[in-house]
């Protein structure tokens, strides 16, 4: 008998302008497993994941989170949802007017209700976590992308999140600065966190993903390990697809 | 010609023009205070409000700013009148000053709530932020940095234009200059005091704005050059 | 109904002032581009006293409120000195000035947000450094100033209600003439405001006309983002 999925989606569905971005999709992540999602721009990764917090409010679809039903309409249970479902963006939307430790720290404070002493200690520890305890005082504009993006990741981690959702993290990075990212990543993969990640990095997704899902057009049309889907010998979409990203 | 002769400055001019000031700044303090508030509230429903609101809130900022004010406080003070409402010349001038200045305030509020990346609400709700958390602990802190300078700046302009509530006869410093000028028949040494004191009050009033800009700037945050 | 009559008896009066107006913002502007240029150099290419100076007076002339200048250079300089100069004049000077320093700043905004390479590459070419200014730094600058001399025109309008103090038989003036015989204030008021509401719309596109036609490919006002 399987344990309770820690995510569980199904029938994702929503429309926007008349076009339908996400169509039926379903999937379920196991505690510790890293999921990632792949597919040319546009198949509607991005949707997925801002769908399952309800950054974008779906047409359709029920989420379940350790087994419980998120019931969208009640604020209270939303907002508590979203705090135990990490997510990180694309351009990494630190909060431009606080330090990086103030950018771990004020959730901390102001959704769990730690004590600011409490929460800037949090914060530090988190931000050691993902190698910035020295950068703790600058403000994003003195960061680069990289350490944005891990700042973000320690944002996310200090909320204690059982899932943490992932888009294209590394994708408005410079090339140089993709490598610490991942790294984190792999980290926090290897420690057991529960991950769905949006990606172009291939290496990455074949090296650790247990599962790979190909989405295309709203839907996800492939899902299998990495040997399964990229095998030499595979005939898949996935295989068709990776070969154009790496010419 | 005797400019600024001792007796007449000292006895005169300084204690005429500081009852003037006196009713100056009682004219622009709460001009300044509900213009900006309601300034505010103005830059909200124009940037979050229904298409009805929005489009009233843009309409009143392009009439209050269409106008010259000289025009506004003439309309409230000798033409609500013929509509029964008469007002005594201080509070015309104050609701004068005050619906034309939250017309410019929320100018540089929309622009600021404009300015701020959508991204910011978004992480801020994913954190488990409710709306109004996050717009009181991440979209005003960020909107009231990028509205400082231009708000800020009406102020200043708000100190300057409070000489037109002479128009209306409120006695403040520049009524009082007229008067005593009149009298005397000094113009040239009274209005270089009354301007005196408007370059101070204006001076004075940038000096302090610059230093709030100073005490909340943030390191690659805003508008810098 | 007897609304409507006065406003319709005086209108051709009133309409009659907005060649005063349009005639006193058109030379104030002019006035603050001559004087507004050369502050705006002596600000930014000037020596320490030259920078000064115009410090000083772009200071006074921002400071010191549009009313208080019309009486002080109208009833006190301007009449102690003997100068035989009108109400219209006088406040074409006085909103000159004032706009000169307003202007100055546009100016100099202009000119700093210009690449430096632009004057590097003139004296590269054997310019002189006067040269430099006026053919390749000023037509450039100028261009970028345009917005923000649109926003100076409408102020200026605006402002320009104000020189009725002085009796210059304006649009401000003859509203107020009108009004205090009838005691319509009310609807001859709001007929002045529609006017200037009118004056500003006409200006502004011929502005943004000309701004059209001066514009070169590729050149947007990027550097005042007034747009």
């Amino acid at each position: 008998m399987m344990e309770t999925p820690v995510l569980c989606i199904e029938n994702i569905t929503l429309t926007l302008g008349g076009r339908k971005i996400l169509d039926q999709v379903c999937l379920d992540i196991q505690r510790g497993e890293l999921k990632v999602l792949i597919g040319p721009s546009g198949a509607g990764k991005s949707s997925l994941l801002q769908c399952i917090n309800h950054l974008v409010r779906p047409d359709s679809g029920i989420i379940r989170l350790e087994g419980e039903k998120l019931d969208a309409a009640n604020t209270r249970a939303l907002c508590s949802f979203r705090t135990h479902v990490g997510m990180i963006f694309q351009d990494f939307n630190l909060f431009d007017h606080l330090s990086a430790e103030e950018n771990v720290a004020i959730a901390l404070r102001k959704v769990r209700g730690f004590p600011r002493r409490a929460a800037l200690d949090r914060a530090l520890e988190e931000l050691g976590r993902v190698g910035l305890a020295r950068y703790a005082a600058l403000y994003p504009a003195q960061l680069s992308g990289g350490q944005k993006q891990r700042v973000a990741i320690a944002r996310a981690l200090a909320m204690d999140p059982k899932v943490i959702l992932l888009d294209e993290p590394t994708s408005a990075l410079d090339p140089e600065l993709v490598g610490e990212v991942l790294a984190v990543i792999r980290e926090l993969a290897k420690a057991g966190m529960t991950m769905l990640m949006a990606t172009h990095q291939m290496d990455f997704a074949r090296a650790l993903a247990n599962e790979i899902l190909f989405m295309e057009h709203g839907v996800i049309v492939e899902r299998g390990t990495p040997e399964e889907l990229l095998r030499p010998d595979a005939v898949t979409r996935t295989r068709d697809f990776c070969a154009k990203l790496v010419v | 010609m005797t400019l600024f002769g001792n007796e007449f400055l000292l006895n005169e001019l300084l204690p005429t023009l500081n009852k003037g000031l006196w009713i100056s700044l009682m004219l622009i303090v709460p001009s300044a205070v509900l213009g900006f508030l309601a300034g505010v509230f103005l830059g909200v429903i124009r940037v979050f409000g229904t298409r009805r609101t929005r489009w009233a809130g843009d309409a009143y900022t392009a009439i209050f700013r269409g106008v010259p004010l000289a025009i506004q406080l003439m309309l409230i003070y000798f033409g609500l009148p013929n509509l029964g409402i008469s007002l005594d010349p201080y509070p015309a001038a104050v609701c004068s000053f005050t619906l034309c200045s939250a017309a410019y305030h929320s100018e540089y509020i929309r622009g600021s709530l404009l300015a701020i990346r959508q991204g910011q609400m978004k992480a801020a709700l994913a954190l488990g932020f409710n709306t109004p958390q996050a717009a009181l602990w991440i979209i005003v802190p960020q909107a009231a940095r990028l509205a400082l300078p231009g708000c800020g700046n009406e102020i200043i302009y708000l100190i300057k234009y409070s000489s037109l509530a002479y128009l209306v006869t409120c006695m403040e410093l520049t009524g009082q200059g007229k008067l005593l000028a009149a009298l005397y028949f000094r113009f040239t040494e009274v209005f270089l005091g009354v301007g005196l004191y408007y370059l101070t009050l204006v001076t004075l009033t940038g000096w302090l704005l610059r230093r709030l800009e100073q005490k909340l700037r943030i390191p690659g945050f805003g508008l810098e050059v | 109904m007897q609304h409507l009559i006065v406003v319709w008896n005086a209108s051709p009066y009133i309409f009659g002032g907005s060649c005063v107006t349009v005639g006193i913002v058109v030379l104030a502007l002019a006035l603050g581009l001559m004087l507004g240029v050369p502050l705006a150099l002596a600000q930014v290419y000037g020596g320490v006293l030259a920078r000064r100076c115009a410090g000083l007076y772009v200071w006074f002339f921002r400071g010191v409120p549009i009313l208080v200048q019309l009486f002080l250079f109208y009833f006190g300089l301007f009449s102690s000195l003997d100068l035989p100069i009108n109400a219209f004049f006088s406040s074409c000077i006085v909103l000159g000035l004032t706009s000169a320093a307003y202007q100055s700043q546009i100016f100099r905004g202009a000119i700093l947000s210009l690449p430096s390479g632009q004057f590097k590459a003139g004296r590269a070419l054997g310019m002189s450094d006067a040269c430099s200014v006026r053919c390749i730094i000023l037509p450039q600058a100028l261009r970028l100033s345009l917005p923000g001399w649109a926003n100076e025109f409408s102020i200026l309008l605006k402002d320009s209600a104000i020189c009725f103090v002085l009796g210059t038989q304006e649009i401000m003036a003859r509203t107020h003439f009108v009004a205090s015989r009838t005691h319509e204030h009310l609807a001859l008021f709001m007929l002045a405001g529609l006017l200037y509401f009118l004056i500003t719309l006409a200006g502004l596109t011929l502005l943004r006309r000309l701004e059209n036609a001066l514009s070169t490919p590729g050149y947007a006002a990027g550097g005042t983002g007034a747009q």
